[in-house]
């Protein structure tokens, strides 16, 4: 089968040579394409959008699947999806959302906002920002083939040993779980490097450290934990897979592994990783509240500390997942005493944000219902959490819905609800075009109710002992109402969502232009048109005050320039990304089919391409500033 | 005027591979790396602390195995090697390539050396019934040397792609700052070499 692959991809080059396929009108047509344009882009605004349409997407799969396991449990012994089948489902719900849905749009986000918010052209390193994204891209891919070639993964999110092994998880499920999260990890972890990299050396000259706008300050230190928490999952999966693949036996009991250094691996992971998808949207709900409470955000500094704080923290409580394994009492309670510190700066977070409010004009836009949404959501979801952080009483809630019900409360409260206000918010900076204001409010109330029927009643029915991922219950257990219940919400979030379809779609379709400062914003991304020019700033601006645009706005000036019109220089777009990340790709293919011959032509494809970005030499181009300056002249 | 133009030896910035914004992004990215790269390998280490006593009955124990005047020469090669690495690094700031050129070779020659060594080492583990399957011992013994084995075989690959850079192009703004960093690594993996002596081997013949 690997030689098989190994002849079909040498013939498919062979072919390509022999019928005129390498022939130079052929690709300067290719390079004449939109589509060209778009997978050899390098500018952060392209890749923002690609991110996030791609987040989108995998949101949509991540749903349907949501969508079939309520169907399943609506009724108590029903038999649409079971055993196996619903195995895989939760499985796959659970990853696709997490690293599929949640990391790409908030990395979309980052990538759309965050150059512009700190007045630079681009990211530190262009072309691995590309890179990122098409790793991200084909590991998500590869991850989701699993459904059509051999069966998904049915091992839980958390793929805990020795469930996953071989002899537990026969078939290459858990391998495409292995591969396609290794893949789409390091894109992760390259992204979050290149941000922390771009928000310490690209911020426009006066834009220091504590007049950076609050939502670069939560990808500040969101990137710092992607950098410090990937590579635990690097190597976790790296020792899944040599014990899957390669006969290791670091999870095998027998041979003397250790099931608990899994989870201690993957746990040193999860645990940041939860917080490197609510901070982001902490960062949203800053710019949203202050924006349409036309306040200055309330405690910018302890706002910041508070950040640094929760991610410092996120580092010291991954055992509070692990406290049933048996670690003993002294590590249990410093764990909880850990995880119920947390609550602190998160407090700190919730009140700013309440203050911010209080005595400022409020005006009730689709962001800001989102964002007022947000708080009361994620409040309950953090009271549930620290009652799980009360170890005695997590014998008791911990694998029953109630644990369900606490981290879709943070994940859908916090992370979604704040994703969703973020659309709502930069949209226009993204794509020139308004969103519906009607549909998105008909989109934030379907899909809050509905989201509140689904996930409040699985409190009580992990309360009266329904254990997670269980693909059905038995009637006449006082579960059948309120799993009922639980899925006729899903309705209102099916709808929401759907709505939001449809105002996408009108937006594209429409064809006024949204104006450079819709939301009459604060931050620098309001002061250039919408969408940005290439260059983002033709001149980099001067930057003397928090909230820098709002303060030139009231004193009734304008940001000076930071520098005279001069040619401005960008980087050339570039194949290789998307190259090195189909290497990858194939090496993965091959793994998973346990072909090494396969997976030793995928390396030897991304080595290649390494060595040819190595060894060229471009200096990018320079774009004329006259246009720009008479474009300026016309302004005036 | 002119005469300021010209890049002599005199007047040359004193770190070239930070001359350029672009070099000053690379090496800042590259120390981010570095920080991810100590958490993997963090990670490596503690797996093969929790495993280290897991031999099944009758296999050799890492007390039985570990032949320390074996990787006390490999040390003293790949210690050596961060050595000239920053001769390298000298020189190319003064613009003097075929000694960087010299050094540079030199490292790669230790790293080989090391890198033979340790093949070796390897080599003999396995006929004495020490192999990547045999037990957790095992495998978490080469998860975490042969790791650092493979990033010393890609620092070699890699030095070598950059001296053919430097021959072709020799010492600009824009080879200075790769040759930087890829001496940031190699100095790396040299300090991972010293935790994996102590911890491994030192710690091993203890017991």
């Amino acid at each position: 089968m690997a030689t098989l692959l190994v002849i079909i991809v040498f013939a498919l080059f062979l072919t390509a040579i022999l019928t005129g396929g390498y022939n130079k009108k052929f690709f300067a047509r290719v390079k004449d394409t939109k589509v060209w344009d778009w997978i050899t882009t390098v500018d952060h605004k392209k890749i923002g959008i690609l991110y996030f349409i791609s987040g989108i997407f995998f949101f949509l799969i991540g749903g349907i699947e949501a969508i079939f396991m309520r169907l399943q449990l609506a009724f108590p012994d029903s038999n649409l999806f079971v055993g196996d089948v619903f195995n895989q489902l939760l499985t796959m719900h659970g990853t696709t959302m997490i690293f599929l849905a949640a990391m790409p749009m908030i990395f979309g986000l980052m990538n759309a906002v965050v150059p512009l918010q700190i007045g630079a052209r681009d990211v530190a390193f262009p072309f691995v920002n590309a890179l990122g994204f098409w790793l991200f891209f084909f590991g998500g891919l590869l991850l989701n083939l699993s459904w059509i070639f051999g069966g998904a993964p049915d091992a839980g999110w958390t793929s805990y040993t020795s469930l996953a092994l071989n002899n537990y998880s026969p078939g290459p499920g858990v391998d495409y779980y292995v591969l396609g999260l290794q893949i789409a990890g390091i894109g992760t972890l390259i992204g979050g490097l290149n941000f922390i990299a771009t928000i310490i050396n690209m911020r426009a000259p006066g834009m220091s450290f504590l007049r950076l706008p609050m939502f670069t300050w939560t990808v500040f230190v969101t990137s710092a934990l992607i950098l410090f928490a990937f590579p635990p999952l690097t190597v976790a999966l790296l020792l899944l897979m040599f014990d899957r693949i390669f006969g290791a036996n670091f999870f095998d009991y027998a041979m003397g592994g250790s099931t608990v250094i899994w989870e201690h691996l993957f746990w040193i992971f999860g645990h940041p990783e939860v917080y490197i998808v609510i901070l982001p949207a902490f960062g949203v709900m800053s710019e949203v509240i202050s924006t349409f409470s036309r306040k200055r955000l309330f405690g910018y500094t302890s706002m910041v500390f508070a950040t640094v704080l929760i991610g410092f923290l996120g580092f010291m409580v991954w055992v509070h997942h692990m406290f049933t394994v048996g670690l003993g009492p002294v590590s249990n309670s410093v764990f909880a005493v850990a995880t119920m510190a947390i609550a602190v700066p998160t407090g700190i977070k919730v009140f700013n944000w309440l203050f911010t409010m209080w005595g400022g004009e409020i005006r009730f836009t689709t962001p800001m219902l989102w964002a007022v949404g947000f708080i009361p959501t994620f409040v309950m979801g953090g009271m549930t959490g620290v009652m799980l952080a009360l170890p005695p009483a997590d014998y008791q809630y911990q694998d029953s819905y109630f644990v369900v019900a606490h981290f879709h409360y943070v994940l859908v409260g916090g992370t979604v609800f704040g994703l969703f206000a973020g659309l709502y918010y930069w949209w226009p900076k993204m794509f020139g075009k308004m969103l519906s204001e009607r549909l998105g409010k008909w989109h934030f109330w379907l899909f809050a109710i509905g989201f509140h029927l689904t996930f409040f009643p699985q409190h009580f029915l992990g309360l009266f002992g329904m254990p997670r991922r269980v693909f059905t219950y038995h009637s006449n257990l006082g579960l059948d109402t309120l799993n009922l219940l639980s899925s006729i919400g899903v309705i209102g979030m099916a709808l929401g969502t759907i709505i939001l379809g449809v105002a996408i779609y009108r937006s594209f379709l429409s064809k006024e232009q949204a104006p450079a400062d819709p939301w009459d914003g604060r931050t620098l991304e309001w002061t250039i048109a919408s969408p940005p020019p290439e260059y983002n700033f033709a001149q980099t601006p001067l930057i003397r005050s928090y909230d820098a645009f709002w303060v030139a706005k009231e004193q009734k000036t304008q940001i000076e320039p930071a520098e005279p019109l001069a040619p401005i220089h960008m980087p050339s777009s570039s194949y290789l990304p998307i190259m090195m990340s189909l290497g990858l790709f194939i090496a993965g293919f091959g793994f998973i089919t346990r072909g090494i011959e396969v997976s030793i032509l995928g390396v030897a494809i991304t080595l290649l391409m390494m060595f040819l970005r190595s060894f060229e030499q471009d200096h990018g181009y320079h774009i004329d500033p006259r246009p720009i300056r008479e474009e300026k002249g016309a302004k005036v | 005027m002119s005469a300021q133009t010209e890049t002599t030896t005199k007047d040359a910035p004193l770190h070239l591979e930070t001359a350029t914004f672009e070099g000053k992004n690379k090496v800042l990215g590259f120390w981010l790396f570095l920080g991810a790269e100590t958490v993997l390998f963090a990670c490596l280490f503690g797996t093969y602390l929790a495993l280290r006593h897991q031999t099944l009955p009758g296999q050799p124990t890492g007390k039985e195995l570990f032949d320390l005047n074996l990787v006390a020469l490999a040390t003293a090669f790949l210690l050596t090697s961060s050595l000239t690495s920053v001769l390298a690094m000298h020189y190319m700031n003064q613009q003097r390539k075929g000694l960087m050129q010299l050094w540079l070779g030199i490292t790669v020659l230790l790293g080989l050396a090391f890198l033979v060594l340790e093949i070796y080492e390897f080599v003999h583990y396995v006929h004495e019934g020490h192999t990547f399957m045999s037990s957790a011992f095992g495998s978490s013994f080469y998860a975490l040397v042969g790791t650092h084995g493979a990033h010393v075989t890609f620092g070699i690959v890699w030095i070598s792609t950059l001296m053919l850079q430097a021959a072709r192009r020799g010492i600009t703004k824009e080879t200075a700052p790769k040759l930087f960093v890829s001496s940031l690594y190699w100095h790396f993996i040299d300090v991972v070499w010293v935790f994996i002596f102590t911890l491994v081997y030192l710690l091993g013949k203890v017991g």
